[in-house]
């Protein structure tokens, strides 16, 4: 297993420095075939690891020291287990898909871009791997940076264009606002009980104070708030779909964003210890599912529909998190990986067949042209929007009746979320898939369908969107939920749900419903009718994102920015410099008007010699006190 | 006569002497002024000889204790004038470099 | 021997230097010696025995002169002995701007700061500490910038007037070892004093170590010495030199008066942490690379000294390990701010632009070191920084997290330099720029090798550190 493991992290590294190193030298077809056969290679010892831990049973291997002090012991070890084992197999099964399709979005680059590119994703993969194998948080931590760091790179992949920058650039920095709170995390936990390991630290994690542990769960889920975009940290997810599109579907969709997820669920016997913190979790969950989706209803750039899609469901998993329903959240992690991975890919076949356009009010009627994306992305729009049996459907589900047995309100709320999604989708799936064409007359003698390194992962998505669900079949539609057996060993902490099965048949006949009655209205008003004018009203404010990023902007940038400017400018020059400058002035002053006192005049220097002696006996006349206050003085 | 008039006397003629060469700017005042200074300590050192003689022959007729003071001053005066030729030479050289016998033209020192 | 060699080398190749007149050879010998120093010190490393030396020096004074190579002074003498031959092939391919002088002033300034580092009689750390900076003095005054004379001006003043009362201290220590007075450390370390005594001395001296590391607010000397420096001096000034404030803090500072220590450390952390976020916020408004990379300095180096002072294992092993990366990372910043400056002509961001098309394999050495600068896990300032944080976090949780702040802040300033000299598309200045060439790129991945190097595997150094 040791040397399994190691081999699973070390292709894609493997994979980055041949590319990474090589760029000049290689063809385009060599570092693809290289860049896609390391990923395969990991993926298949994946398929390995997750057979030997199929049946039960967890392995954690050391394979040296990382920092070892007298009192502080993190060794660089892997743990393998049920829940990594199935991240495991997303990263690498997905990573592998869209590396195959990006050697086809991407031909256009020169070579050794091109090698840049698939450098990158190779590392990503990389840090995605050690994140999730890591056995303690530290390891896990050089994961969670090293992901930022490749979501940095990648989403600046296009370097000239500097709004790319400046969206990559917000992404790792809202990123590293997360990590401050896991860090913090990580210090408290080393502070109190002296370890990182996750065994060691949940076998004494009751002996953690409610304080304690409600602190370190806080800090915990402010890191999860930065990397899997949630309330207040989200506004960087939309920015970065500024990178390739296949990159936002691997990093910005399927796996870096879920790290949050996998992080909480890892830590599960903690969080379910602090019922504060899951609360907050569901607030916070709830509050971003509907905020991001209010604002999906009004973009018109197709990937920024998606991203914010992506932050929506990313809320649904932190309810279910929220609400203890860890199985549910890993499952619909799993579920929207697929169908998220195979939306943004169906939409980067759309913005390659369209010559880099991603404004869906110049699309429509791509339904022809495009067959094997509309339909690719027509059965992902059916598994985001819940619709039964498809993969989407049995996941959220599981989330909404988790949330029913803790809080009916939570349920409604993300019941209404559920029908602005499937509201959302299909008003993209409508006016870029149906009515007429609106482009110009270039892009629509242009129209193709994408290669078939394209659509061949789109069709494999496409599938596991639809069957993906199957393994978490609920006890009620007479399956028995294979999954919740599988993970069960790792997530021990989940308490099992309590609600009557007719009601929970219910809950989900009406999500079903509602869902479908917001797709029929959603296809019925925007295939015929697209919505072409700019937004007003409510709608005016959902489609400016509810003016978060300007509110960001006037509270926290310009302000840090006056600050910087007044103690670079007024205290560090004036304050501090001329402290000491001042010091240096007023020595030379004062020796300059000392100097006049040596005139060369004799009468003068005759006058001083007479003053000093009067004072001299004065001193010593004067019985003596003048002489004895300066004795003490010195 | 008390010893004290002496001393105020002595410390009188001390006192013109210093203000003279403060104030002065004439080389021969400032000169003749630091004579006067010398003449003061003189005037001090004969007067204490005295009363320290006296006091001593009040226990012995025949003793010289104390005297010698009025012996030192004649030594005084000796060195005194001879220090005063070199002083007006000095003088005088300067008048022939400067055309003056202003002191405050002295300040090469600063230099 | 080993210790008296590390010194050796250098004073005898450096006054050699002087009467080279020849610019190549000069170049050549100052390699060479740099190199010896290296290997001597790398076979140092592993020695157990001829580490220390000693030698009457002063027997009137009870000053001795006595080296000893423990393993913090090894890794500083590591750091010291590798930045030089770095800096000395950063610069190989030079125009004839320095001549044999300049080399031969290095290598003497290398020589001081390797006493200082080796020393264990305080008037002989004096002596060293003195040397170290005379030479910075007429390196920086007679090959610096503009305005380099009254800026070289103020760092020597500033700077000396920390040492005097740092040896006033000395001397007031001196006097109260027992018997026939010592300046042997050993000496200082076993006297007990009051409480109030310890309080003035600690003063005395935490101003000299202050001013040098430097800590806010005695940081003004920092970014102007910095900018009119020449860069290879630079490099040795804060790469190395600056660590002297921090060495002399481990070793002279805090075990000869562990009472003033403990009653100060909340003030120093205090300084260290705002210094911290001060210089960060600084930082991020800079538009000279050279100021930025200053002052990004003063804030780590705030780390390091409120983690020294926050009396913990983790903050204090952190410091050392960071002593060191730090010393790396940051030269080779200023190798690339060095490059920048000599190829494009200016240092002013506003003017660059667009580099990485025209100089990939320095924007991608320049993003690495970037990186490691802001201590991303897998480069070695990772580890230090960790330890450090969570050293002062043990000492006070809201120490750190206020400290923490830099971190955020240190991505600001760091992704906006990478940003504006490498990305976005070409400007005039950079329109007919070059990649580098073979002798910096060897520098810069020498020392990019040692930063991922122990950021994978740190334990070497830890282990260095506790031998």
């Amino acid at each position: 297993m040791k040397i399994i493991l190691a081999f699973i992290v070390l292709f894609p590294l493997a994979g980055f420095l041949v590319n990474g190193l090589f760029r000049n030298t290689r063809s385009k077809k060599s570092i693809a075939y290289y860049a896609c056969s390391q990923i395969f290679s990991s993926f298949f010892l994946s398929c390995i690891a997750f057979y030997l831990v199929k049946n039960g049973g967890s392995e954690v291997v050391t394979y040296f020291d990382f920092i070892k002090i007298s009192n502080l012991n993190i060794s660089f070890s892997f743990q393998i287990d049920q829940l990594s084992a199935l991240f495991l197999l997303i990263i690498t099964g997905v990573g592998f898909l869209i590396h195959v399709y990006s050697a086809a979005y991407m031909h256009e680059e020169e070579p050794k871009h091109f090698a840049r590119y698939f450098a990158y994703l190779n590392l990503f993969v990389f840090s995605m791997l050690i994140l999730v194998l890591g056995a303690n948080y530290v390891i896990m931590f050089m994961g969670w940076e090293g992901v930022g760091l490749c979501s940095y790179l990648l989403v600046g992949y296009w370097f000239k264009n500097n709004n790319y920058n400046y969206a990559a650039k917000k992404a790792f920095i809202m990123n590293r606002i997360g990590d401050l709170g896991f860090l913090l995390a990580v210090f408290w936990i080393i502070n109190k009980l002296g370890t990182v390991g996750y065994t060691e630290v949940f076998a004494k994690a009751a002996t953690l104070s409610t304080f304690d542990v409600t602190a370190i769960t806080m800090l915990l889920f402010v890191g999860a708030m930065g990397k899997s975009a949630q309330i207040p940290l989200y506004t960087w997810l939309p920015d970065a779909m500024a990178g390739p599109t296949p990159v936002s579907a691997l990093i910005h969709a399927a796996t870096m964003v879920t790290a949050g997820i996998y992080m909480i669920a890892r830590s599960n016997v903690l969080f379910s210890m602090s019922a504060i913190t899951m609360n907050l979790i569901t607030i916070i969950g709830l509050a971003t599912a509907l905020l991001s989706a209010t604002i999906a209803i009004k973009q018109n750039d197709i990937k920024k529909v998606l991203a914010y899609s992506t932050v929506s469901q990313l809320g649904y998993m932190f309810l279910g998190l929220g609400v203890g329903a860890y199985t549910g959240a890993v499952f619909h992690v799993m579920t929207h990986a697929f169908f998220k991975a195979l939306l943004f890919l169906g939409a980067g076949s759309v913005i390659h067949a369209m010559h880099h356009e991603q404004d869906i009010r110049n699309m429509g009627g791509l339904k022809k042209k495009l067959p094997i994306t509309h339909l690719t992305f027509l059965l992902g729009c059916f598994a985001i929007s819940g619709i039964p049996p498809f993969s989407g459907f049995f996941s959220k589900d599981e989330i909404l009746a988790a949330a029913f047995a803790s809080n009916p309100i939570y349920w409604v709320l993300g019941v209404v979320g559920a029908a602005m999604t499937a509201f959302y989708m299909f008003r993209l799936y409508a006016t870029t898939f149906l009515g007429n064409f609106r482009g110009t007359k270039v892009q629509e003698l242009h129209l193709h369908e994408s290669p078939k390194a394209m659509t061949y992962p789109l069709i494999i998505l496409a599938i596991l969107s639809v069957v993906g669900g199957l393994i978490g079949i609920p006890e009620i539609l007479g399956g028995n939920h294979q999954l919740h057996h599988f993970l069960s060993s790792v997530l021990t902490s989940e308490k099992p749900i309590h609600i009557n099965h007719n009601t929970e048949f219910l809950l989900m006949a009406t999500s079903v419903v509602i869902a479908v009655i917001a797709i029929l209205f959603a296809v019925n008003k925007f295939s015929k009718k697209p919505e072409l004018s700019e937004a007003k009203g409510l709608g005016k404010i959902f489609a400016n994102k509810w003016y978060v990023d300007e509110l960001y902007e006037k509270i926290i940038v310009i302000p840090l920015l006056a600050i910087a400017t007044f103690l670079k400018n007024i205290v560090e020059k004036s304050g501090i410099d001329g402290i000491v400058n001042g010091v240096g002035k007023y020595i030379q002053y004062s020796a300059r008007q000392i100097r006049l006192v040596q005139n060369g005049q004799v009468g003068s220097y005759v006058l001083f010699m007479v003053l000093a002696f009067i004072i001299m006996i004065l001193i010593w006349v004067n019985d003596g006190h003048i002489y004895k206050f300066l004795t003490q003085l010195f | 006569m008390p010893i004290q008039n002496y001393i105020i006397v002595a410390l009188t003629l001390f006192t013109i002497g210093i203000v003279g060469v403060l104030v002065r700017r004439n080389a021969l005042i400032v000169f003749m002024s630091i004579e006067l200074m010398l003449n003061a300590v003189n005037l001090l050192l004969v007067a204490f000889s005295k009363v320290h003689h006296g006091a001593a022959l009040a226990h012995n007729n025949a003793t010289t204790v104390g005297a010698e003071a009025q012996i030192f001053v004649f030594f005084i005066m000796v060195v005194a004038a001879a220090e005063v030729s070199i002083g007006l030479a000095i003088i005088v050289m300067l008048y022939r470099n400067t055309r003056s016998i202003d002191i405050n033209f002295l300040n090469r020192l600063k230099n | 021997m080993f210790s008296f060699l590390l010194i050796l080398i250098p004073i005898l190749s450096g006054l050699l230097l002087f009467f080279i007149k020849n610019e190549k050879s000069a170049k050549s010998l100052s390699l060479l010696a740099s190199v010896l120093t290296l290997a001597i010190s790398i076979i140092s490393l592993s020695s157990k025995t001829n580490l220390n030396f000693s030698a009457e020096w002063i027997p009137s004074l009870g000053a001795k002169f006595s080296l000893s190579l423990d393993g913090l002074s090894k890794m500083l003498c590591l750091l010291n002995s590798i930045s030089l031959p770095i800096i000395f092939l950063s610069i190989f391919k030079n125009d004839n701007k320095y001549s044999p002088n300049f080399f031969g002033l290095m290598l003497l300034m290398q020589a001081g700061i390797m006493g200082v580092f080796l020393a264990s009689d305080a008037l002989l750390f004096y002596f060293f500490w003195e040397l170290a900076l005379i030479p910075a003095y007429f390196l920086c005054s007679i090959w610096g910038g503009e305005k380099r004379i009254q800026v070289t001006f103020k760092f020597f003043i500033y700077t000396f007037v920390g040492s005097l009362l740092m040896l006033l201290g000395i001397i007031y220590l001196y006097l109260q070892t027992k018997g026939s007075h010592s300046f042997s450390i050993q000496d200082f370390y076993s006297l007990q004093l009051s409480s109030n005594k310890q309080n003035t001395i600690f003063c005395l001296m935490f101003f000299a170590f202050a001013i040098k590391m430097p800590i806010f607010p005695f940081h003004s000397w920092q970014p102007d010495t910095y900018e009119q420096a020449p860069t290879p001096v630079t490099m040795i000034l804060s790469g190395v030199m600056v660590k002297m404030g921090v060495f002399a803090v481990i070793k002279w500072l805090i075990p000869v008066l562990p009472d003033a220590t403990n009653h100060f450390s909340n003030i120093v952390i205090l300084l260290s942490v705002i210094g911290m976020l001060y210089a960060s916020l600084i930082a991020i408004k800079q538009d000279d690379v050279k100021r930025m990379i200053a002052y990004s300095s003063i804030a780590h180096i705030g780390l390091i000294c409120a983690a020294i002072f926050s009396n913990t294992i983790n903050g204090l092993q952190g410091a050392l390990i960071q002593m060191f990366n730090h010393g790396i990372i940051v030269i080779g910043l200023w190798i690339v701010a060095d490059v920048i400056e000599k190829q494009i002509g200016t240092r002013k961001f506003s003017e660059l632009g667009g580099l990485a098309q025209k100089a990939p394999t320095l924007a991608i050495l320049l993003v690495v070191l970037s990186f490691a600068n802001i201590a991303l896990p897998l480069t070695s300032a990772f580890v230090g920084e960790f330890l450090m944080f969570s050293g002062l976090f043990k000492y006070n949780i809201w120490f750190a997290a206020i400290a923490a702040i830099s971190i955020i802040l240190g991505a600001v300033y760091t992704l906006n330099m990478v940003q504006k000299i490498f990305y976005g598309n070409t400007v005039s200045a950079t329109e007919n720029a070059i990649d580098i060439s073979w002798n910096i790129k060897l520098a810069l991945i020498f020392l990019v090798i040692i930063v991922l190097v122990f950021g994978v595997y740190p334990m070497p150094l830890i282990n260095l550190i506790n031998s």
